[in-house]
């Protein structure tokens, strides 16, 4: 019998907005995804996550892609894993460039998610693609209106003390509503946390 | 047959025996763009083990088809391609009802991106982007035109090998996954350090191999090129 061994991971390059985001970036294709995850019927507190990537000299990535993938407001995810099913028409993933904004910001207008399970912290998982990344990186996201969750979700108290405040997002009053702000760090002191999971 | 490295969740791991590191110095751009800090091993839940699902309702009649999707007034310039195989998890069962994004350069290795200035022609009748979903075995199947080279600045005289990008989702977001499609015997392949990035033994995983059979007759020639995703060890139905 062969062995089926896993197809090694490439970058994105710096060439895949017209692929995977071409709605965004203006070109005549459809999207499956993009910053909008929200739709008029959607249950849950309006929320815009935004945030930069910054690479080890401290700039702005113009050339990322960045996704979540997050529970609706109840903490159900919409996939057949989940018994619970979600509400209405969430899906609960969306998918950015990094290229279009002139801050190179990615905005996202979802939903607060609820906590998936008894003793988890509420989170948005986030994952990173660009070029200059042959494997793609995988962190969490969570809020700092959520103290009391962070400090017992077993996801985040397994990162050191030290480095948790790179997963959290600060909740501030946008002049649109409730908006989180987190920036990821490629390297530096404020390196952010990232997962094998 | 060796298995997969499982944690305890029963989903495979990340084998990072296959995948490139976050630090490859040849890769120049990886260099302030790649964590220093070690990765810190996450216990996959629900929330890892669930992820994006895109089926057929997500395409477009010609989105599988690069040959006709850009077409204004004529043929695109190249020489066509079939792009075909298998989409599988580690224990070698296909993966049903998946999407696959595609996207490339033309033939004369200039991709539609605004940000691509290379001095080659654009191709009015080639966009170079496609979707398709995986049938019930996990088969799938692109039209396209074989992409050219391209220089990029990473060192002196740096050529991209031909090369088609590819991004899956699989069965949740631990097996995500997004890669490039080479094609044999291609002379520029020991010479680029995206595909040298890649540890030695899984490098041929990334190299599709030509096929007389997927080569449709006085139409284009065939290369098969099958994806190996991680997956969970065992399937609900089968306990
Ligand atoms: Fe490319």
């Amino acid at each position: 019998m062969a062995d089926f061994k896993q197809t090694p991971s490439q970058t994105v390059g710096p060439y895949f907005a017209y692929g995977l985001t071409a709605k965004q970036y203006g070109y005549p294709q459809t999207s499956i995804a993009e910053g909008v995850l929200v739709g008029d019927d959607t249950e849950g507190e309006r929320i815009t996550l935004i945030g930069r990537v910054l690479d080890g000299e401290g700039k702005p990535v113009s050339d990322a892609m960045v996704e979540i993938w997050q529970a609706d407001a109840q903490g159900r995810y919409t996939h057949p894993a989940d018994p619970r099913g979600s509400n209405s028409t969430f899906v609960g993933f969306g998918r950015l460039g990094t290229g279009t904004d002139p801050q190179n910001r990615f905005m996202f207008q979802t939903v607060k998610p609820g906590a998936v399970a008894e003793g988890q912290a509420p989170h948005i998982t986030l994952i990173l693609f660009m070029r200059g990344l042959l494997t793609h990186l995988y962190t969490r996201v969570y809020f700092s209106d959520e103290a009391e969750a962070n400090a017992s979700d077993p996801v985040l108290t397994a990162v050191p003390a030290d480095r948790r405040g790179t997963l959290i997002a600060a909740r501030e009053a946008g002049a649109n509503g409730v908006e989180y702000r987190i920036d990821i760090h490629m390297q530096g002191p404020d390196e952010t946390v990232f997962f094998d999971a | 047959m060796s298995s997969p490295e499982s944690s305890a969740s029963g989903y495979t791991k990340r084998d990072w025996g296959s995948h490139p590191p976050l630090i490859h110095p040849d890769y120049k751009s990886t260099v302030l763009r790649g964590p220093t800090k070690p990765l810190i091993p996450l216990q996959p839940g629900l929330t890892e083990m669930t992820g994006p699902v895109y089926g057929h309702e997500a395409l477009a009649p010609l989105d599988a088809d690069l040959t006709r999707n850009g077409v204004r007034n004529g043929e695109p310039v190249g020489e066509r391609i079939i792009i075909t195989g298998r989409v599988l998890d580690e224990l070698g069962r296909g993966v049903p009802n998946t999407l696959i994004e595609i996207w490339q350069a033309n033939a004369s290795g200039r991709y539609v991106h605004a940000a691509d200035q290379h001095a080659a022609a654009l191709d009015p009748n080639f966009f170079g982007g496609g979707r398709c979903v995986t049938d019930l075995d996990g088969r799938y199947k692109f039209y396209t035109i074989k992409p050219g080279a391209y220089p990029w600045p990473n060192h002196f005289n740096a050529w991209r090998p031909n090369h088609i990008h590819l991004s899956l989702f699989g069965t949740s977001f631990l097996s995500r996954l997004v890669t490039q499609l080479y094609f044999p015997g291609d002379p520029l392949l020991d010479l680029d350090p995206i595909f040298l990035g890649t540890p030695e033994a899984a490098r041929d995983r990334l190299v599709a191999k030509f096929s007389i059979d997927a080569t449709e007759e006085g139409f284009a020639l065939g290369y098969a090129f099958d994806i190996v995703l991680r997956g969970p060890l065992s399937t609900p139905m089968e306990g």
